[in-house]
């Protein structure tokens, strides 16, 4: 299979859509949740999405399915909580390893259906690595802003796990995704680090911040320069945004990631923003038609899509991505 | 990789890029914050004065420091709690932590601790091949993985540098360790090279400063992208006690080292004088000095500093802001989050105004808003507000017992202490507080009592603590989309828990039209959607006043059904079967097959005083622990690594406090149940005969249960309870039970004398406990009742756990749960067994039971009876319900409207 690096140089990378918005679609039950296996789980288990991937698995490979059907290069696999931190709400904390192993393995078996049938357009399986539900460098008391809920010892380990069972079930990269604090995402690249130099092995990576508000700042402060220069001692393949904000408000902070980033640029932005009931209504062509700023501007190398997005909207950025030139850029690791 | 010749430059984050180039000159690294360097910061650290210690953080910062030097070496301080603690403050107050932080230490393991809370990236302070190569690689290691650029001080095995060739010696070997063995980043390199002092009087030192310069000048020649870093107040140690002098040596040193490349440097820049500014005379013997020009350069500046009289420069922080009028400053100080003066200054407003709640009401509030304003406009970010909060909290604090005082003095018709109590909370999965806190600050200095839970904060815990402190109000806040269902669900658990509360709904991702579509009409209780402070106050003085509460809460409610109104036309995305369809896929058992177990002894049995020791062995210490915060199954939970600890010590005490309740018999546990014939008539209803009940064998009741109407995958079956009775048709007689049991009696009063001790502790214990016990009664029962009164498990076997596991046969759904939401049904049940008249457990209007500790549901014996969810039922099975029931629709809309699909 072609090195994705090479790939990178020749033209712009389609990444898939949200898996959740896709999975609502199925309006799985409590028990369809539950499956067989955890039918007597004491806890209630609807909304973990990651658990589809072993009580669902067809579903989840078949959202695959559908995006690479769209035209994505890259598919997340359904991952984004399967940390023990995350899973702590659903006392599944023993179950992460098999939660990143299946949904690695699931995503990795579709792409190779694909590449298989398109050996010119290889298809390749991004770990998704999200943020857990704690952060590092912020109190949740404001009455007490030295406390932390969590430790960067513990975010480490929690993310080690599911790097290693991500890249067992054979995820091509890792992408460290959806950062509101900075310091959970240096705790995830350091436990990357660790798995690499124990296993002697190279995977690229992908980072990708969230700024979350009118500030242009991440959740814990930073700007987008400051992002970059926080997580650039790593060798990445590509650093980005995504979540959030819709495509056209991240335009701005994707032309600091252009012009100051030796690596490659990635960008998922939602459908639009959550209109008064939280759901995202950009259509297809309107978000394509906001991501053709990104293209004609030359600020991306790889996109694709966060909350709201489907596969319509994935075949709607992959047409318009198609004929033109990716940024260029310096660096590849 | 990127080519020889390539400019790459020492980049550094705070909160805010600081690239280090050319053009940048030289970084100002604020030396204050060292308890090495600053007496008064290291009395403050030992006396744990931490938030004094802060000002000084700031102070430099706003002094011109572009990086800030954070030292904890002392023997007297625990370094490295010291530095974790510190920095975690610098973190929380943006206008310090904007800038990077060096985490200076000689101890590896504070750096580590440093380097694990920072998250931008900061500079390591020192390392060195003093202890070897290995260490030395070690810690560079470690040091890139954290994202950190590292100083190393040129020290080697041998020792420190202290001349030219030492110096490019030791930096040369460093430098090619780092870059081509660790594979550090040679930008991210920051060569001390060791200032040390000049004209002490003796030969060897007259060289420091000029050796250093010229090692300089060799080290940004020869090592590509590396910078050159040292602490600048040593060169003019023996001059202390003359500060002109050691300014115009900083200075000049500073000139000729920049001038040979020095970009770096730990220096008071209050020790500082304009090299221009120097007296010609005393500049050029100070140059002598440095750049060791004339054999007698220091005896000629000792001579020369005689003569130069000492005075203490003003210190440069910009305080004119302090010459402006009040509310300027009070404006000032609340938007930059500047607590120093905010005191002084509410005094001074204070003193000025009527009476002190005017301070809040104008000064502090007339802040407030700008604060709010710019937040809104983009041009504050998050962490600035809470710190504006801050602020806020500590000038209500120092107002507080002046108003306090005024009311004593001045007391107003119907003042209690506190105009009301009100929860706030950031909901499940949300970290975002600030809409939350700055609504908090604004009603607390209105007089309300808040009672903040902070964010991230699970419905359970609002709930708990909704009940615990009895709060008026519950206000959630959330900013990201997944909050707006939390917010759904706590109107839902607080219509459940039959709260009777406003509910108040904040957050950048909440609406009006949300909360009138999905909030309000989860709670029969006033939801209110308040997006900013200001109106907070006044949303919350109607609700809670008596003249206008009534009819406030009423306008409220019909305010958001009108505006409601405009999205039922709205098509709805999930679909539902008619109640007709989902009955014919009702789930269906073979009655022929079936085996129908009649009871031993039908009728009506009451438990008056049941034995507490009997129902320890069944109690299920999990929730129990869950209660607490403390998660984690049991007994695995009392082994945690990190709750095991706090779990054991609970754990005792719980015990202790049962061993107690039972032997003083603080708590009484009644029961009653009754077992009866039965057949399910008309799809879903359920028959049932007292033909067994003594005196009442003609009377017979009826239990309506609900089915699902969920569209769901082909094959699986839509339940109502009723499915598991045998139906008329089917000519078997079947059989149904029902129970009330409560272990409630006492508690009130128990709890009641601890909190007027103020031992909350043991009042939530009493009540935790209490719960459990109530569990573990219905647990007892419903096994008494399988293996003796309806005897059809007569042999059963089970565990305690596989008991909690709910590995039976039969169950005991309990109405108000998922398989049976309908709280009238409790009705019936007291009707049937006359719960109240006979053990004392009576139903609120909302149809709770009281005591608490209590619980209530039927019996289903037939071994394919199993738990289920009804989900969300549509208005055609409302309506028939209603009409089977006999009540109107309306009435039953509301008890069911959590289950009743949005129209």
């Amino acid at each position: 299979m072609k090195d994705i690096r090479e790939i990178l140089k020749e033209r712009i990378l389609v990444l898939d859509g949200a898996m959740g918005t896709m999975l609502q679609r199925y309006k799985f039950t409590e028990e369809d949740f539950r499956g067989e296996r955890f039918k007597d789980w004491k806890h209630p288990l609807q909304g973990n999405n990651d658990l589809l991937s072993l009580t669902q698995p067809e579903a989840i490979a078949d959202v695959h399915r559908k995006y690479f059907a769209a035209g994505a290069d890259i598919v997340e696999t359904n991952t984004f909580s399967s940390t023990t931190i995350a899973m702590a709400d659903y006392y599944m904390e023993d179950l992460v390893y098999e939660l990143n192993y299946e949904s690695a393995r699931i995503a990795k078996m579709v792409a190779d259906e694909f590449t298989e049938r398109e050996p010119n357009k290889p298809r390749f399986v991004a770990g998704s690595i999200g943020p857990t539900n704690k952060t590092a460098s912020m109190s949740p008391d404001v009455n007490d802003p030295g406390y932390r809920a969590i430790s960067f010892n513990e975010l480490r380990i929690a993310y080690k796990l599911q790097v290693e069972a991500l890249l067992d079930g054979g995820s091509d990269l890792l992408l460290v995704e959806t950062i509101f604090d900075t310091l959970n995402a240096k705790a995830a690249l350091f436990a990357i680090e660790e798995v690499k130099e124990e296993r002697n092995i190279d995977v690229p990576i992908m980072v990708s911040g969230t700024i979350t508000d009118a500030s242009g700042r991440t959740l814990s402060g930073q700007t987008a320069e400051a992002f970059l220069i926080s997580i650039s001692h790593i060798p990445i393949l590509s650093v980005g945004f995504n979540c959030a904000l819709g495509a056209s408000q991240l335009v701005p902070h994707l032309e600091v990631l252009a012009t100051k980033s030796e690596h490659a640029v990635s960008a998922h932005p939602n459908a639009g923003l959550p209109n008064a009931f939280g759901e995202y209504d950009e259509t297809p062509d309107q978000m394509a038609e906001q991501i053709r700023e990104y293209v004609e501007k030359g600020l991306v190398n790889i996109v694709g899509g966060c909350c709201g997005t489907t596969p319509e909207h994935i075949t709607a950025i992959a047409n318009l991505v198609k004929d033109f030139k990716p940024r260029q850029f310096s660096v590849l690791h | 990789m990127s080519g020889k010749n390539e400019q790459r430059f020492l980049k550094l984050s705070g909160l805010e890029p600081l690239i280090v180039t050319p053009e940048t000159n030289f970084i100002n690294v604020g030396e204050r914050t060292n308890v090495a360097g600053s007496k008064m910061f290291l009395r403050l650290i030992k006396e744990e004065k931490f938030e004094e210690a802060l000002v000084v953080a700031r102070e430099q910062v706003e002094n011109g420091a572009q990086v800030i030097d954070i030292n904890m070496d002392d023997g007297l301080i625990d370094g490295k709690e010291a530095m974790v603690k510190f920095l975690n403050l610098v973190i929380a107050e943006p206008d310090i932590s904007r800038v990077p932080i060096m985490i200076d230490s000689s101890k590896w393991e504070i750096i580590e601790a440093g380097l694990q809370v920072v998250q931008g990236k900061c500079v390591v302070n020192s390392i060195s091949l003093k202890e070897g190569e290995e260490q030395f690689m070690h810690q560079a290691k470690l040091i890139k993985r954290y994202g950190a650029a590292v100083i190393v001080m040129a020290f080697d095995e041998v020792g420190q540098a202290d001349n030219y060739e030492r110096r490019i010696e030791i930096a040369k070997r460093s430098y090619d360790v780092l870059v081509d063995k660790v594979g550090f980043a040679p930008e991210d390199i920051i060569f001390d090279l060791n200032i040390f002092p000049v004209a002490t009087g003796m030969d060897e030192h007259k060289l420091n400063a000029l050796d250093f310069i010229k090692a300089t000048k060799w080290v940004r020649e020869n090592l590509p992208h590396a910078s050159v870093s040292g602490g600048v107040s040593n060169v003019s140690f023996s001059f202390r006690g003359n500060n002109p002098v050691r300014e115009a040596m900083h200075s000049v040193f500073l000139y000729h080292a920049i001038k040979a490349g020095m970009n770096m440097g730990i220096v008071n820049p209050s020790m500082l004088e304009v090299y221009d500014d120097i007296p010609k005379d005393l500049l050029e013997r100070v140059e002598d000095v440095i750049l060791n020009r004339r054999d007698d350069a220091t005896e000629r500046l000792l001579d020369f500093a005689e003569s130069v009289v000492g005075k203490t420069k003003e210190s440069k922080i910009d305080l004119s802001w302090r010459e402006e009028p009040l509310q300027n400053r009070i404006t000032r100080a609340l938007v930059k989050g500047i607590d120093q003066y905010i005191v002084e200054d509410v005094e001074e407003a204070r003193l000025a105004a009527d009476k002190p709640i005017q301070v809040i009401e104008e000064n502090l509030m007339t802040g407030m808003n700008v604060v709010g304003d710019l937040f809104g406009s983009g041009k504050m970010f998050l962490p600035q507000v809470v710190k504006s909060a801050r602020v806020m909290k500590k000038a209500v604090a120092y107002l507080l017992p002046y108003i306090e005082e005024e009311k004593l003095l001045n007391p107003q018709e119907g003042d209690s202490d506190n105009a009301g109590k009100i929860l706030m909370a950031t909901v499940k999965g949300d970290v975002h507080d600030i809409g939350k806190n700055i609504v908090g600050v604004v009603l607390a200095c209105n007089n309300y009592e808040i009672v903040d839970l902070g964010v991230m904060v699970p419905p359970e815990k609002i709930i708990a603590a909704a009940i615990e402190h009895n709060v008026d109000i519950i206000g959630l806040s959330g900013l990201i989309t997944p909050s707006l269902d939390e917010m759904v669900h706590m109107a839902k658990e607080m219509e459940r828990k039959n709260f009777k509360i406003p509910l108040l709904i904040g957050g950048a991702t909440t609406s009006k039209a949300h909360t009138a579509v999905k909030i309000d009409t989860q709670y029969n209780e006033a939801v209110v959607h308040v997006n900013d402070a200001s109106r907070a106050v006044t949303v919350v003085g109607d609700l809670l006043q008596k003249e206008t509460s009534v009819g406030y809460k009423k306008r409220i409610k019909e305010d958001y059904d009108v505006f409601r109104a405009k999205f039922l036309n709205r098509s709805s995305s999930k679909t539902y079967k008619t109640i007709a369809a989902a009955r014919r896929n009702k789930f269906k058992i073979d009655w022929n097959k079936s085996e129908i177990f009649k009871p031993n002894k039908l009728g009506i049995q009451v438990i008056e005083d049941l034995d507490l020791n009997l129902l320890v062995p069944y109690i299920d210490w999990t929730p129990f622990f869950r209660s607490w915060e403390l998660h984690g199954k049991y007994p695995a939970i009392l082994t945690d690594d990190v709750v095991g600890a706090q779990a054991t010590e609970l754990f005792a005490d719980a015990k202790e406090m049962l061993k107690q309740i039972i032997r003083e018999k603080q708590l009484k546990a009644k029961g009653i149940f009754g077992l009866f014939s039965a057949n399910s008539i008309n799809q879903d209803d359920i028959n049932v005969s007292l033909s067994s009940v003594q005196g009442r064998d003609e009377e017979s009741y009826i239990f309506r249960t609900l089915r699902q109407q969920l569209q769901k995958r082909e094959g699986v079956a839509d339940y109502a309870l009723a499915d598991f009775i045998a139906p008329q048709e089917s000519r078997k007689q079947d059989y149904i039970g029902c129970f009330c049991v409560s272990t409630g009696f006492g508690t009130a009063e128990l709890a009641g004398k601890y909190e007027k001790n103020l031992d909350d502790y043991n009042s939530i214990l009493v009540k935790a406990l209490a719960d459990r016990l109530a569990e573990a009664f219905a647990e007892y029962l419903h096994k008494e009742v399988r293996m003796k009164h309806w005897g059809y498990a007569a042999n059963e076997e089970l565990s305690n756990e596989e008991l909690i596991h709910e590995s039976y046969k039969g169950i005991r759904p309990a109405p108000g749960y998922p398989a049976c939401p309908d709280h009238l049904e409790k009705l019936t049940i007291w009707d049937i067994l006359k719960v109240k008249e006979t053990i004392g457990v009576e139903l609120t209007d909302s149809l709770a039971m009281w005591p608490a500790a209590s619980v209530s549901g039927y019996y289903f014996g037939n071994p394919e009876a199993r738990y289920f969810g009804l989900g969300k039922i549509k208005e055609d099975q409302v309506k028939d319900f209603a009409d089977r029931k006999g009540i109107a629709f309306e009435k039953a809309e509301r008890w069911l409207s959590p289950n009743i699909v949005d129209a």
